[in-house]
C-alpha cells in the first residue's frame, strides 16, 4: 500500500495563525487544503514537507458571499461539490459551475476545494510517479533531479497547469486575495501565474490564498471547454476558457481566451483575442478565431493524447468555446 | 466414507446422466437456468469477502520488494548492509536465497523470485526486505545499494527481430526469438490459385493489462511444524503449489499449502506463479514470521502477463461470394521480459480463425519475440484477441472489396456444426449464425448501415458487424500429465447439508456458484444451503485453475459426476425405506419421493440418513478429463477444447468528423452460450466482455516511455496507475442489448459453454468497422485512438489512402513449414513431412 | 499541533465509538482496515484513482485514502459493515445481490457508499444521474450495467415502490 511519509500536523482556526506557521517552518511546511493533491503527491514523495497546516478549521476560508454589486467572494476552502451545486454560480456564473463539474471525480469533488484546485501543483507524466518510477529515469529537475525530460536540452521545467477552474476565472478577470504576514493583496488571477513548471506561481511561499473574487455578472459570457479522454477522472490536456464581453449590437468589445493543459501557465491565446475585437462573433470569425489558437497551443509530450493531435483539435476547441458565448 | 468402485459408479452415473443430457428441456431444470444469487453475493455486498490482503496474523511482518530500475542490465553488486540496520528490519533475501528457477511452463522455467544475475526490465525485482511495518520496509528498501552494468535495451518486436544480441535469454529459437511456428494445413498455392479476390493486409494490436481492481496479495506463514501456508490472490492454486514445491526443494510438496482467496478480478493476470508469492513463502521461513506483501498499483503493471502487442499481416483468398479459399496468416508477439504463458499465446494466435468460418486451406506462422518489458501472457481472450481483430476487420474490408453485406457474407462463410475445422478442431454445437441474425434484426442493420447519419451534435453516426468464437477450456494441462483436469468432492452430512469441496478459484465469475448450481439441480436441494470449500490445496481436490474458459465444463461436469454417484447412493437407500423402485425416484425441492405419488417421500436430510445407515459415512467424488484432440501434429495441443462458444455484435459509433473523438453509445451482442446455468450471471459475464472489449477498442494500452538522453535509454511503463491507464468509467459504457443464445453442446454440463472471455473478442473490430462504416476510414490498430481516426481522416481529405496502420512486418525467417493434410484431404491430423527447424536451419 | 507519534483517539463508526491508538500521518484507510479490522472498505491505487475505498463522512461519500484518520475524530463514519442495520441487508445491497452487480466484489463496498448516499439525496435518480454519481467509482467486471439497474431497482424499492426487475435485465433479449 502507498502511504503518507511521516509529518507534523496543524490545524489552525485562523489565517494569520496559519500563515505564522507557515512563516516559521519555512520550506518544510505546507499548507493543505482538501489534500487530494498534496497526500498522493506525498505518497509518491514528489512533496515531502515535514509541517503540514491544514487550512480546515478557519472558518472564514469556507464561505461564499454574493456581494451587493452581483460579484462573488469565494473562500478558498469552499469545496467543489458546493460550488458547482450552488445556485447563485449556476445562474450567473455557469461557466465556472460547468468547469468545476469537470473536475475529476464527485468523490474527489467531495473533498478538493477551489483554493487548491486555483494552486493544482503543475502535472507531467514525468514527475506524477512514484519515487521508484522515478528513480529509473534518475528523476528530473522538478524534483531530486537534473535534466526536464520533456525537453533534455532546455534550462526549465514544463510540467502542466492542469487545473479546470484556472483558464475560466483568469478569462474572466477574477481576482485572488493573498494574506501574509505584510499584509493583504488582491491580484488578477492571471498575475498569480508563471510561465514555468516549477515556480508556477507568484504567491511567495507564506502567502495563503483566502479567496477568489468573481466580477459581477454583465454584458459579458464566458465558457469552457475540456479536452480528456474519459468523461471523469481525467485531468485536461487542453482546457479553453473563453471570456467575451460585448457592446448593445452584439461587438466582441474584449476577449479573453486561456488555453489550459497545453503549457505551464494559462496561455493567453492572443492572436485570436485580437481577431475577436471590434466583430461580431460570426461563423467564420469563430473559425479564424480558432485556427489562430493552434500557435500559443504548444502541447508537450507529458500528458495523455498525443502531442500533435493536440495542437491540431485546438482550432476546433477553441471555436467551439467562442460558440458556446454566442 | 464409501469408496465406490469406480467401474460401478460409472456405470450408474450413466444410467442416471441420461436425464442430465445436453437436450434435457428447460422446464424440467429447476435451478439451472434461472437467476438465483450467487452463492457468495451475500458476503460480498456486505464486505465480508475476505481477499488476501484483508488477511492479518499475529506477528505478521510486512514485505517490500526493491526492483530493477534498468531495463536490461547486469547486476555487478548487490549491498544490503544499510538496509539490514533500519530498525525493524526482519529478514533480507536476495537471488541467491532462491536459485532454482520457475514459470508457468515446463518449456519455460526463465524466470527466478529475485533476478540473480541480470535484471531484464524496469520493475524486475532485485531485492526482497520484511520488517515489522511497511514503511521499515520501504526505508530499507531505500538503502539497498545495486550496482547495474547497462546493457543494450530491446524496446520493440522490430528491434528484437534486428538485434540478435544482445540476448536477453540464453535460450529459445536464436537471438531474441523464443518462438517460432510455421503450420501449413491443406494446399495453399491451390488455395490462392482457386480464389476470385486475394487481398492483403497488416496489422497492430497494442499490448494492454488486466487491471483488476485487487492488488494482488499473498500472507506466507511457515509454522512451527515445518508447512507452509500461503493465502493468496491467484486464479491457479495449484500451480502455485507445484512452483513453489519446485523453488522451496527440499521442502516437501505435501508441506505447502496455498490456498488461493477469492480474487478481486483476475482477467488472467493471476495465473502465473509470482516473484512476490515466492519470496513471501521463502521470507517467512527464513523468519520464522507470517509475512505479508500487497502490491501497488505500479508492481501490478510490472507483475502484467496481459495481452501482447502483436503484429500481423493476413492474406487472404476468397471466392466472389466471400467463401475463404485460403488463409495466410502471420503474426510476431512481443512477449516481454519472460515466457509466461507466451508458448500457448503463440500458437493462440493462429488457433482460433477456423472455427469461425470454414477456411478450405490455411498457412500459419508466428513468432514470439523477446524484449525489455513487462512479461506478456494471457489475458481474456488468450492470444486470439489480436488475431481477431485482422480477421473481422479484413472481411469487411473484403464485403467492401465484393460490395457484399459483412453480416450476410459472415453468415455464408460459417463453419459447419459437428466438424472438423483445417487444423483438426472438433466444433461440436454452433450458434453463430443465431448470434449473426440477433445483432443484425436487434441493430436494424439491414436499414441503418451506411447512412451516415448526422447526430444533433454534428457527429456522424456507422455500425459495425464482427464475430468471434472461443473455447471452453484448453484442452491440454501446462504440464503433461494422464490425470484429471478437474476433481470434486462432496460430503453429505446428516442434516442434509451437502459440502463440496473442489480445486476451483472463484475469480468473481461464479465459480463457486456454478458447482452449487449443477450439485443442487442433480440432488433437488437448494444451491444457497450448500457449503462450498474451494482453491485450498491440502482440503481440495486438484482444479487446474481459473482460465482458459475451463471451470464451469471441467469443473461443472466433474461436479455433475460427483453429484450423480451421490444420488444414486442416496437413491438406494431411499429406495429400501419407501420401497419405491430406484427408477421411480425424484430429487427435488429438498426431498426424496416417489414421482407416481409424490406425497409418498421423504427429506433430503432422512434420505441422507437411510443412506448412511446402511453405507456408512457418505462421500463421494467426480472428475473430469477432455476429450482426445484430433490434432495430433506437434503444436497440435494448443486450441483443442471440449466445446467452442460464439459471439457476434453490431456497435454503434457517432463520430466527430472534425477531431476524430468517437463515442459508442450503443452495442448489440449475442453469445451463445450451449446453455445458461444462471442467465444473469451470465449476463454480467457478457457485459463484462463487452466493456473491457470496449476499453481495448478505444484507449487502454501499456505505453512505454523510450527517451535517450547522452547515451542514456530510459525505458520503462509510461503511465502505471489507475489514473493514467484509461480504463472506461460510468461514462463512457454505453448502452448494451445482451441476447443470451443457447445451442447445447454435448460436452458441458446441461450443454453448458463458455461465456467469460469470448463475448470480448469481437468488439475491437466491430468498432473499427463501425468507424469505417460512419467515416470511411480503416485504423488497423488497436486501440482505435481519436488521434488514429484523425489521421486516416486527414489522409482521406487529401485524397490518399484513409488508413491508420502499420505497412508490413520485419522479416523472420521461419523455416519450413509443418504440413498437414486437412480432413477434406484424408488427413488424419498428423504431419506428413520432417521440416528442418533445428535452430541452425532456421538460421 | 499533532506531532508525528501515536494518537490515541476515539471514532464514531458506524454510530459506535471506537477507540483507536495509531500514528499520525495515517490515513483513514489504514486505521479502518489495519487498526480496527474493518476489512470492508477496499483500495486499489491509494491515490484518489479508483473510488474502492469510499467511505462517508456525515453522509457524504470521500475517499479514504486521502483523508487523514485524525480528520476523521468527531465525524460520523460510515463504512459498508455499516450500511445494513440488523441482518437483514440494506435494499441497495439486496438489489446488488439479486442482479449480480458484484461480481469479484472488490469495488463494490466504495459504489455502495457512493450509491447509498446519491439515493439519500436523489431518491428517484435518472439513468444519467447514477452514472454521473458513480463517475468516481472504477470496476472491471461488470461494465456499470448491472450497477446501475441495481441502484434503480433500490431506489425504487426505498420509496415503497414493489418493481420487478426488468425480464431483459436477467434473461436478456
Amino acid at each position: 500500500m502507498l502511504r503518507l511519509p511521516a509529518f507534523t500536523y496543524y490545524r489552525p482556526k485562523t489565517a494569520t495563525a496559519a500563515v505564522a506557521l507557515k512563516q516559521a517552518h519555512g520550506k518544510d511546511a505546507m499548507f493543505v487544503a482538501g489534500g487530494t493533491d498534496l497526500y498522493p503527491n506525498m505518497k509518491r514523495r514528489q512533496q515531502t514537507p515535514l509541517h503540514v497546516v491544514s487550512l480546515q478549521d478557519i472558518e472564514e476560508l469556507h464561505l461564499v458571499e454574493v456581494q451587493k454589486d452581483g460579484s462573488v467572494a469565494i473562500g478558498a476552502m469552499a469545496h467543489l461539490t458546493a460550488l458547482e451545486m450552488h445556485p447563485y454560480l449556476q445562474a450567473h456564473f455557469p461557466a465556472l459551475a460547468h468547469a468545476i463539474a469537470e473536475i475529476s471525480t464527485p468523490l474527489l469533488r467531495n473533498m478538493g476545494t477551489i483554493g487548491g484546485n486555483l494552486l493544482l501543483d503543475t502535472r507531467c507524466n514525468y514527475y506524477d510517479q512514484t519515487h521508484e518510477w522515478r528513480e529509473s529515469i534518475s528523476f528530473c529537475m522538478k524534483k531530486d533531479g537534473d535534466i526536464c525530460w520533456v525537453a533534455p536540452g532546455s534550462p526549465r521545467c514544463w510540467a502542466v497547469q492542469s487545473s479546470d477552474t484556472v483558464p475560466v476565472v483568469c478569462a474572466m478577470e477574477a481576482e485572488v486575495e493573498l494574506v501574509s504576514p505584510l499584509g493583504t493583496r488582491r491580484i488578477k488571477a492571471d498575475d498569480l501565474y508563471r510561465d514555468d513548471g516549477i515556480q508556477y506561481l507568484t504567491k511567495q511561499p507564506e502567502e495563503l490564498l483566502t479567496r477568489i473574487i468573481l466580477p459581477a455578472p454583465g454584458s459579458w459570457k464566458a465558457s469552457y471547454l475540456k479536452l480528456r479522454r474519459r468523461g471523469t477522472f481525467d485531468f485536461p490536456v487542453l482546457g479553453v476558457g473563453v471570456c467575451l464581453w460585448f457592446d448593445a449590437d452584439g461587438i466582441v468589445k474584449k476577449a479573453n481566451i486561456r488555453l489550459g493543459g497545453v503549457g505551464s501557465y494559462a496561455i493567453p491565446a492572443t492572436d485570436s483575442e485580437r481577431l475577436l475585437v471590434g466583430n461580431p462573433l460570426t461563423d467564420e470569425l469563430i473559425a479564424a478565431a480558432g485556427t489562430a489558437a493552434m500557435k500559443p497551443a504548444r502541447a508537450m509530450d507529458n500528458t495523455d493524447l498525443d502531442v500533435y493531435w493536440r495542437k491540431k483539435v485546438a482550432p476546433v476547441f477553441v471555436a467551439r468555446a467562442l460558440r458556446a458565448c454566442r | 466414507m464409501v469408496l465406490d468402485d469406480p467401474r460401478l459408479a460409472d456405470a450408474a452415473a450413466g444410467q442416471a446422466s441420461a436425464k442430465w443430457r445436453h437436450d434435457v428441456k428447460k422446464e424440467d431444470l429447476r435451478v439451472i437456468g434461472t437467476a438465483i444469487r450467487k452463492v457468495d453475493a451475500r458476503s460480498k455486498v456486505s464486505g465480508l469477502t475476505r481477499f488476501a490482503d484483508d488477511l492479518s496474523l499475529p506477528r505478521m511482518i510486512y514485505m517490500k520488494l526493491l526492483r530493477s530500475t534498468q531495463a536490461h542490465a547486469r547486476i555487478k553488486r548487490v549491498d544490503v548492509s544499510k538496509a539490514k540496520a533500519v530498525p525493524g528490519v526482519k529478514g533480507i533475501l536476495t537471488g541467491e536465497d532462491l536459485p532454482t528457477p520457475f514459470g508457468i511452463l515446463p518449456v519455460s522455467q526463465d524466470e527466478h523470485a529475485l533476478c540473480p544475475d541480470k535484471v531484464r526490465f524496469v520493475g524486475d525485482p532485485v531485492v526482497a526486505i520484511a520488517a515489522l511495518t511497511e514503511d521499515a520496509a520501504w526505508d530499507a528498501c531505500r538503502l539497498v545499494e545495486v550496482d547495474y552494468e547497462p546493457l543494450h535495451t530491446i524496446g520493440s518486436i522490430k528491434e528484437a527481430v534486428e538485434h540478435e544480441e544482445p540476448r536477453i535469454h540464453d535460450y529459445g529459437v536464436r537471438g531474441n526469438i523464443h518462438r517460432l511456428e510455421n503450420l501449413e494445413f491443406g494446399d495453399l498455392a491451390a488455395g490462392f490459385a482457386a480464389s476470385d479476390h486475394i487481398r492483403e493486409d497488416t496489422f497492430f494490436f497494442e499490448g494492454n493489462t488486466h487491471l483488476p481492481m485487487e492488488q494482488h496479495a499473498s500472507l506466507a506463514h511457515f509454522d512451527k511444524d515445518g508447512k507452509l501456508t500461503i493465502w493468496s490472490s491467484t486464479q491457479t492454486p495449484h500451480y502455485l503449489h507445484k512452483a513453489l514445491a519446485r523453488v522451496l526443494h527440499p521442502l516437501p510438496a505435501h508441506h505447502i499449502r496455498v490456498i488461493a482467496c477469492p480474487n478481486g478480478g483476475g482477467f488472467g493476470g493471476k495465473s502465473d506463479p509470482f516473484n512476490h508469492e515466492i519470496c513471501a513463502a521463502k521470507m517467512s521461513m527464513l523468519t520464522g514470521r507470517p509475512v505479508k506483501i500487497s502490491l501497488t498499483r505500479e508492481e501490478v503493471f510490472f507483475c502484467h502477463r496481459g495481452r501482447h502487442p502483436v503484429l500481423m499481416h493476413a492474406r487472404i483468398g476468397v471466392s466472389k461470394t466471400g467463401r475463404i479459399k485460403a488463409l495466410d496468416f502471420h503474426s510476431l508477439l512481443d512477449g516481454g521480459a519472460y515466457g509466461s504463458y507466451g508458448t500457448a499465446s503463440t500458437f493462440y494466435t493462429g488457433a482460433l480463425q477456423t472455427v469461425t468460418y470454414a477456411v478450405e486451406n490455411y498457412h500459419f506462422r508466428g513468432a514470439r519475440l523477446f524484449t525489455n518489458k513487462a512479461p506478456c501472457g494471457p489475458k481474456r481472450g488468450h492470444g486470439t484477441v489480436q488475431p481477431r481483430f485482422a480477421l473481422e476487420v479484413q472481411l469487411d474490408k473484403i464485403a467492401c472489396d465484393l460490395k457484399l453485406d459483412p453480416a450476410q457474407m459472415r453468415i455464408d462463410n460459417l463453419a459447419p456444426r459437428d466438424s472438423l475445422t483445417a487444423n483438426f478442431l472438433q466444433i461440436g454445437s454452433m450458434g453463430l449464425m443465431q448470434c449473426i441474425n440477433k445483432v443484425v434484426d436487434g441493430s436494424g442493420w439491414k436499414t441503418r448501415r451506411g447512412l451516415q447519419e448526422r447526430t444533433a451534435d454534428g457527429r456522424i453516426r456507422g455500425l459495425g458487424i464482427a464475430c468471434s468464437s472461443y473455447l471452453s477450456g484448453a484442452g491440454l494441462p501446462i504440464y503433461w500429465n494422464g490425470m484429471p483436469h478437474s476433481g470434486v468432492q462432496l460430503k453429505l452430512d446428516r442434516s442434509g447439508l451437502v459440502t463440496v469441496f473442489c480445486g476451483s478459484t472463484d475469480i468473481g465469475q461464479g465459480s463457486d456458484s456454478v458447482l452449487t448450481w449443477i450439485i443442487a439441480e442433480v440432488l433437488g436441494i437448494d444451491p444457497l444451503g450448500m457449503r462450498v470449500v474451494t482453491s485450498d490445496t491440502d482440503l481440495t481436490p486438484v482444479d487446474l485453475g481459473s482460465y482458459s474458459s475451463r471451470v464451469t465444463v471441467m469443473t461443472g461436469n466433474a461436479a455433475m459426476q460427483a453429484a450423480e454417484r451421490a444420488r444414486e447412493i442416496l437413491a438406494k437407500g431411499a429406495s429400501e425405506q419407501l420401497q419405491v423402485p430406484v427408477a421411480r425416484l425424484t430429487f427435488a425441492d429438498a426431498r426424496v419421493f416417489d414421482s407416481e405419488n409424490p406425497d409418498k417421500g421423504m427429506s433430503f436430510a432422512d434420505a441422507v440418513i437411510a443412506a448412511e445407515s446402511r453405507f456408512g459415512t457418505i462421500g463421494t467424488v467426480g472428475s473430469y478429463t477432455p476429450p482426445k484432440s484430433a490434432a495430433k501434429f506437434r503444436g497440435g495441443g494448443v486450441g483443442p477444447s471440449p466445446s467452442y462458444s460464439y459471439s457476434a455484435t453490431v456497435v454503434e459509433v457517432e463520430v466527430d468528423p472534425e477531431t476524430g473523438i468517437y463515442r459508442v453509445p450503443k452495442v448489440w451482442m449475442a453469445h451463445d452460450i450451449g446453455r445458461a446455468l444462471n442467465a444473469a450471471v451470465a449476463m454480467g459475464q457478457i457485459e463484462g466482455s463487452v466493456y473491457m472489449g470496449l476499453g481495448e477498442a478505444m484507449m487502454e494500452e501499456m505505453a512505454y516511455r523510450d527517451r535517450s538522453h547522452k547515451g542514456h535509454r530510459i525505458f520503462v511503463h509510461k503511465i502505471p496507475s489507475l489514473l493514467e491507464y484509461k480504463s472506461p468509467s460510468t461514462m463512457e459504457m454505453p448502452e448494451v442489448v445482451t441476447y443470451v443464445v443457447e445451442d447445447p453442446d454435448k460436452n458441458g454440463p446441461f450443454g453448458a459453454k463458455e461465456v467469460g472471455q469470448g463475448p470480448l473478442l469481437p468488439i475491437m473490430p466491430a468498432v473499427a468497422n463501425a468507424i469505417f462504416d460512419a467515416v470511411g476510414v480503416r485504423v488497423d490498430e488497436v486501440p482505435i485512438t481519436p488521434e488514429k481516426v484523425f489521421a486516416a481522416l486527414v489522409q482521406k481529405r487529401a485524397g490518399k489512402v484513409g488508413r491508420y496502420g502499420p505497412d508490413e512486418l520485419p522479416p523472420v525467417n521461419f523455416g519450413d513449414s509443418l504440413k498437414i493434410k486437412t480432413p477434406w484431404q484424408g488427413g488424419d491430423g498428423t504431419a506428413w513431412n520432417e521440416p528442418k527447424r533445428d535452430k541452425k536451419a532456421a538460421r | 499541533m499533532i506531532d508525528p507519534g501515536k494518537v490515541l483517539a476515539t471514532f464514531c463508526i458506524n454510530g459506535e465509538e471506537q477507540a483507536c491508538a495509531f500514528v499520525s500521518h495515517r490515513t483513514l484507510l489504514e486505521v479502518l482496515r489495519e487498526d480496527l479490522q474493518l476489512t470492508g472498505t477496499k483500495h486499489g491505487c491509494e491515490l484518489g484513482e479508483c473510488g474502492a475505498c469510499t467511505v462517508q463522512i456525515n453522509g457524504v461519500p470521500v475517499l479514504s485514502c486521502l483523508m487523514l484518520a485524525v480528520d476523521a475524530i468527531g465525524q460520523q463514519i460510515r463504512t459498508v459493515e455499516g450500511l445494513a442495520d440488523g441482518p437483514a441487508l440494506h435494499p441497495l445491497q439486496d438489489a446488488f445481490a439479486d442482479l449480480g452487480a458484484a461480481q469479484c466484489g472488490y469495488c463494490t463496498p466504495g459504489l455502495l457508499m457512493t450509491a447509498e448516499a446519491l439515493i439519500a439525496r436523489d431518491p428517484c435518480p435518472s439513468r444519467e444521474a447514477i452514472k454521473q454519481g458513480l463517475a468516481g467509482n472504477l470496476c472491471r467486471c461488470t461494465g456499470y450495467l448491472k450497477i446501475f439497474e441495481a441502484v434503480e431497482l433500490a431506489a425504487a424499492r426505498m420509496r415503497g415502490e414493489n418493481p420487478v426487475p426488468k425480464r431483459e435485465t436477467i434473461y436478456g433479449s
